[in-house]
């Protein structure tokens, strides 16, 4: 009867819960520190479900495209794979070393200079909505996984962790709308931040007109964020335009093809920017 | 009955757009499928489901995306509000006129998400109209092939029976 009722009063209905939402959002916007309890725990209780779906998922993929096709070329693939991976993150940590040393890195203790303490944690998850563009990934803090801890793949950076829970972890992409990060072009030294555009592309904001920059320069983090390690490839200029003012608008191809990431890495170690930040606080 | 069905559709949608969509489309996702199954309950239940099926397929959306909760929710209150209200007032019943409605409500769905974002300086979406109008293609195409089906399900079974019948006889 109570149903009924309702359901003759939508009007009335309609305004009470658009009323409720609009005084949820007031609440939320006005108190932007850290993450909302209720979307830590919602986060925290469906990545379980997102978890197990996906094992069920995965595993029915693995038994079609490992056993029904291809058996052995997927086993061996997978392998190649694998060892390619290693050998690319061993050239991702030599770049980023060798370029600290290769200029002001010389004045400092190379006792520093110490390979990335990572984690490997498997995408279980996408987005819930295809206006942000996150990831859910197996590993939380029981690994000892924190908010703000960069993730990589063996081809460049990936993104940010954001919403850790006990098992498992939200990753806002590079390519994000609300991502940042501090970067540098390799060949010329010009710093900037690249932004997510939204798409399958980066865009490089505040780069200034006098620097040489062309299309297939290498693009690296700056580690001036705190939260990505120093030297890691972010993409490669895929245009340059003058944007009228001060700056050039550079757009950037992702070193990392989004679509097809499998597994990650979680860098552990902080870098010297948040060492010293977290240094400072205690 | 309704109610559980509904929660257990959006709950379905949900774990689709996370989990097997993944290994189905590989990526980026345009299609919001939670979304189109806001647009059909609100079509075939009027706008009072339609809009509480909105509002906690939307709340749910938010507090699973790194976004401010409540925005979504609203968005496809409205959204499914207006749809059961078309439901109930035109004759949607041919698949034109679905798509259009489908295609509408995601238009107007990215107009109030992306508006609210943008009018509470949390989110700037550069030039979005080529990705809303190709979403709302997706979504609508979804949406008409879902009705479709649902509507040719059960006859299909009741051919399906009647030929074995005959064979039968």
């Amino acid at each position: 009867m109570a149903l009924l009722d309702i359901r003759q009063r939508s009007g009335s209905l309609f305004l009470a819960v658009t009323l409720g939402q609009i005084l949820l959002i007031s609440a939320q916007v006005n108190s932007k520190s850290g993450v909302p309890v209720i979307e830590a725990v919602t986060f925290g209780i469906f990545s379980e479900v997102q978890r197990g779906l996906s094992g069920g998922f995965a595993g029915f993929h693995h038994v079609w495209t490992g056993y029904i096709g291809l058996r052995n070329l997927k086993v061996q693939n997978d392998a190649l794979q694998r060892d390619l991976a290693v050998a690319q993150v061993a050239v991702q940590e030599q770049r980023a070393l060798a370029d600290r040393a290769g200029g002001l890195a010389r004045l400092l203790d190379m006792r520093e200079h110490l390979a990335l303490k990572t984690v490997a944690a498997e995408i279980i998850g996408a987005a819930a909505t295809p206006d942000f563009r996150t990831l859910t990934i197996d590993k939380g803090t029981r690994e000892g996984l924190k908010a703000d801890m960069a993730i990589i793949a063996p081809a460049g950076i990936v993104g940010r962790l954001v919403v850790p829970s006990l098992r498992s972890a939200k990753v806002q992409l590079l390519v994000d709308r609300n991502a940042a990060v501090g970067a540098i072009v390799e060949r010329t030294r010009a710093q900037g931040v690249v932004v997510g555009a939204g798409d399958d592309r980066l865009r490089m904001e505040y780069v200034s007109e006098v620097f040489d920059i062309i299309a297939g320069d290498v693009v690296v983090t700056s580690g001036i964020d705190g939260i990505y390690p120093k030297g890691f490839v972010i993409g490669r200029v895929e245009s340059v335009e003058k944007a009228g003012g001060a700056y050039k608008r550079i757009m950037i191809k992702p070193a990392v093809d989004f679509s097809s990431l499998e597994e990650v890495l979680v860098v552990l170690t902080p870098t010297p920017a948040r060492q010293a930040a977290e240094g400072a606080l205690e | 009955m309704k109610v559980a069905g509904v929660i257990l559709a959006v709950a379905v949608a949900l774990a689709l757009q996370t989990t097997a969509a993944r290994f189905l489309v590989r990526g980026s996702i345009a299609v919001d499928l939670v979304l189109v199954v806001v647009v059909y309950v609100a079509l075939t239940s009027g706008p009072a489901t339609g809009l509480l099926s909105g509002t906690f397929a939307g709340l749910a959306q938010d507090a699973l995306s790194s976004s401010v909760i409540g925005i979504g929710g609203l968005a496809k209150t409205l959204v499914g509000f207006l749809a059961g209200i078309i439901g109930t007032q035109f004759i949607v019943t041919a698949s034109l006129p679905r798509f259009v409605v489908f295609f509408g409500a995601t238009v107007l769905h990215a107009v109030v998400f992306m508006g609210l974002y943008v009018l509470l300086d949390l989110r700037h979406f550069g030039a979005p109209i080529g990705a809303v109008a190709g979403q709302a293609a997706a979504n609508a195409v979804v949406g008409v092939v879902a009705f479709q089906l649902v509507e040719l399900l059960p006859g299909a079974v009741e051919r399906r029976r009647a030929g074995k019948s005959r064979m039968r006889r």
